[in-house]
């Protein structure tokens, strides 16, 4: 267990691993993390300047374009709303290691029970907001639930892998929105819907421009309140209550789980489901907050693929999920407007496989040593 | 509709899922899951087609293709290989990883026009046997032939010859093979880049030959996952992923074609008249790749089959091993 790694010389030194038995300090998880976003955003930036153009620019862009002044930073706050949603989504699947990157489908399921109530229609268009909400918010969280459900259950009952069963549940989602937009809900043959009435929009800070005038022009709406209550609800499930335990327990240790007399199949299904239903508030937030229309590019836009990375990136915990969002919500918001298109993802891509190559910073200790003869002597 | 037809095309479009499939069963039966199929598949595609313009010739594009995603899959390797880490999230950076960059250096190659594809020919004697020959040896492209040698090819190496015996050895029991004197990194680099070089084989198969062109992250379609989902229909045995492949590639082609024809089996076709039933179809290889999930998985739990016993975990010199 002790026997260290050793390397082939180089210039006098040798580089020695070997496996770290001590806590690192607090602060060095964090700092591996930035670490490893700063080493990501470098080689993205030699990637830029290889597909030709230029880094210094694109990054400097990137940083006004998203917190220059009060306006843009509000709507980084709207991009980052349906990213924190499905971060949580995927973080509290993750946890229980439940790959379950199909939040991607289950936010545009979401969307699609959020505007079924509009659309159907299920509630009448002069229905009070007051109503319109919850009701367009449960029925986002009922069909996103649906959708995590369907491979937890798969799961729990068949052992099919949920990694592919939730990406190929992507595909079905985007192909049954586009059957009712094209299909049955479509205005004028349009690939959209109607607009919504507005009694179903999520309240933004501009509505109360006239009373405060600071808020003209904000952007951002109520969806950020319910990601913030979302996020912090969920910390207390997962750290604070006895199911929360369980799903820690059985992504740590399934075995010892099971001997604890948890019942695994049964968590596996519900964990998917409020999994599905986070990731379907988003698609409900999205759809009332921003789009107030059903149409599937918005919505399909890598928010749930972007979660992934995000939950990653926080470790999972909820509340760092909402900064981390944040971040996230910049690059996208910014990279719009970047050339070459592709820009955003491929700096996501780089930033995840840094992070998961990082991790090895945590488990072991890289020592630079002379390379003389006592340092085999501990051998 | 002329079902010959629709098959000949089936045939073609399963050599991509046959090659990706292929790739991923060396990875995983070394014991290395690797769910980056996708992004390589992108790469592919894109490398090969870039290259095909650049140069004129598309088998130095596919050479190319193979090799640039077989470095890509290098990177998945050094991650959970020499640093350990979890193969899932790994898998799933590559596939990002994979899909960022093609799209970023395949900026402006949709607009490119037509370039030299790989040749199509037709084997002589073999496409006169009727139905099957006209299927599978008519006028199809060089790379669905180099699909079927390569099938009996994988089966003979993975299960009679010293490397496959080797190769399972690592996939099933890693200590015993590294006591045995067999590499177990060396050998899992190699698997991953082996199944790095396949799926890039696949996407430039469908950018040199199947539907020619790059249409940014849309040309692969989630084949790659399918893929993925075939390896574990496939119970790892490149014979049933064959199988798997071609009836797959023949779905994809039956649902393009199947909403062409006014009369369908002498009924009015209720595609052609409800244009929007078509989604409905477009859904069928996605849900038909989760029935096979279910029905390969209780059929693997039924005859305790399994997958190779190492796969998703690290071998560390020294610990307690399976």
């Amino acid at each position: 267990m002790t026997k260290s790694i050793s390397r082939p010389r180089w210039t006098g030194y040798r580089i020695k691993i070997e496996p770290r038995l001590d806590q690192p300090p607090g602060w060095y998880p964090a700092a591996v993390s930035v670490g490893a976003i700063a080493f990501a955003l470098i080689l993205g930036g030699i990637l830029i300047a290889i597909a030709g153009g230029d880094p210094f620019l694109s990054y400097a862009h990137i940083a006004r374009a998203s917190f220059g002044e009060i306006g843009v930073f509000s709507d980084t706050i709207v991009k980052a709303t349906p990213i924190i949603l499905a971060a949580l989504a995927c973080s509290v699947a993750f946890r229980m290691k439940l790959w379950n990157i199909g939040a991607e489908g289950q936010f545009i399921m979401g969307a699609f029970g959020a505007s079924a109530i509009v659309l159907t229609p299920i509630l009448p268009p002069e229905t009070t907001p007051w109503l319109f909400i919850p009701v367009m918010a449960m029925a986002g969280m009922a069909a996103g639930a649906v959708w995590g459900f369907i491979p937890g259950y798969l799961k729990a009952k068949y052992n099919v892998n949920e990694i592919i069963s939730t990406l190929m549940l992507n595909y079905i989602a985007i192909a049954w929105v586009n059957y009712w937009i094209f299909g049955v809900w479509t205005e004028g043959g349009f690939q959209m819907s109607a607009k919504f009435p507005e009694t179903t929009w999520l309240p933004r800070l501009s509505d109360y421009a006239s009373t405060i005038p600071i808020l003209r022009g904000l952007t951002t709406h109520l969806g950020l309140l319910l990601g913030i209550v979302a996020a912090v609800a969920l910390w207390f499930v997962v750290f604070r209550s006895r199911w929360g335990y369980e799903i820690r327990l059985i992504g740590d240790n399934p075995r010892a789980a099971q001997y604890a007399g948890i019942n695994i199949a049964r968590n596996t299904v519900l964990v998917m489901a409020l999994s599905g239903a986070l990731a379907g508030l988003g698609g409900m937030s999205e759809v009332t907050g921003v789009i107030h229309r059903l149409q599937t590019a918005p919505l399909a836009a890598g928010y749930g693929f972007t979660g992934i990375i995000v939950a990653w990136l926080a470790k999972l915990n909820p509340l760092v999920i909402i900064l981390v969002s944040i971040l996230f919500g910049a690059l996208i918001l910014a990279g719009r407007e970047i050339q070459p298109s592709g820009v955003p993802k491929m700096i996501q891509g780089i930033i995840l496989v840094s992070l998961i190559a990082s991790d090895f910073l945590l488990r072991y200790r890289v020592r630079f040593v002379r390379d003389s003869a006592d340092t085999d002597a501990e051998e | 509709m002329d079902f010959i037809i629709i098959l000949q095309a089936g045939v073609a479009s399963g050599t991509v899922l046959l090659f990706a499939t292929l790739g991923e069963i060396f990875s995983e039966r070394s014991g290395v899951l690797n769910l980056g199929v996708e992004g390589m598949m992108l790469i592919g595609a894109m490398t090969g087609f870039s290259v095909t313009i650049a140069t004129g010739n598309p088998w130095i594009g596919v050479l190319v293709a193979m090799l640039f995603a077989g470095l890509i899959s290098q990177i998945h390797a050094f991650i959970v290989i020499t640093l350990q880490a979890d193969q899932v999230v790994s898998g799933l950076a590559l596939t990002f990883l994979g899909a960022g960059i093609s799209v970023v250096l395949g900026e402006g190659l949709s607009k490119a026009g037509t370039v030299s594809l790989m040749p199509n020919f037709s084997i002589p004697l073999l496409s006169q046997i009727p139905a099957l020959g006209p299927i599978f040896f008519k006028d199809q492209s060089v790379l669905v032939y180099v699909g079927y040698l390569m099938i009996p090819l994988a089966w003979y190496y993975i299960n009679r010859t010293r490397g496959g015996l080797h190769l399972r050895a690592v996939g099933e029991y890693p200590a015993a093979a590294d006591a045995l004197g067999i590499n177990v990194f060396r050998m899992r680099y190699l698997y991953v880049f082996v199944g790095g070089m396949l799926a890039g084989l696949g996407g430039a198969a469908i950018s040199l030959a199947v539907s020619p062109g790059w249409f940014s992250e849309l040309t692969t379609g989630g084949q790659g996952w399918i893929a993925v989902g075939l390896v574990i229909f496939a119970q790892w045995d490149p014979v049933r992923a064959a199988v798997g492949s071609y009836a797959f590639g023949a779905l994809r082609r039956l649902i393009l074609d199947i909403q062409g024809p006014t009369i369908l089996f002498g009924l009015a076709n209720p595609f052609y008249y409800n244009p929007y039933w078509g989604f409905f179809l477009q859904m069928i290889p996605y849900a038909f790749t989760i029935i096979v999930l279910v029905v390969g998985s209780r059929e693997a739990m039924r005859k305790r089959l399994g997958a190779p016993a190492a796969l998703g975990t690290p071998y560390i010199r020294g610990e307690r091993g399976l």
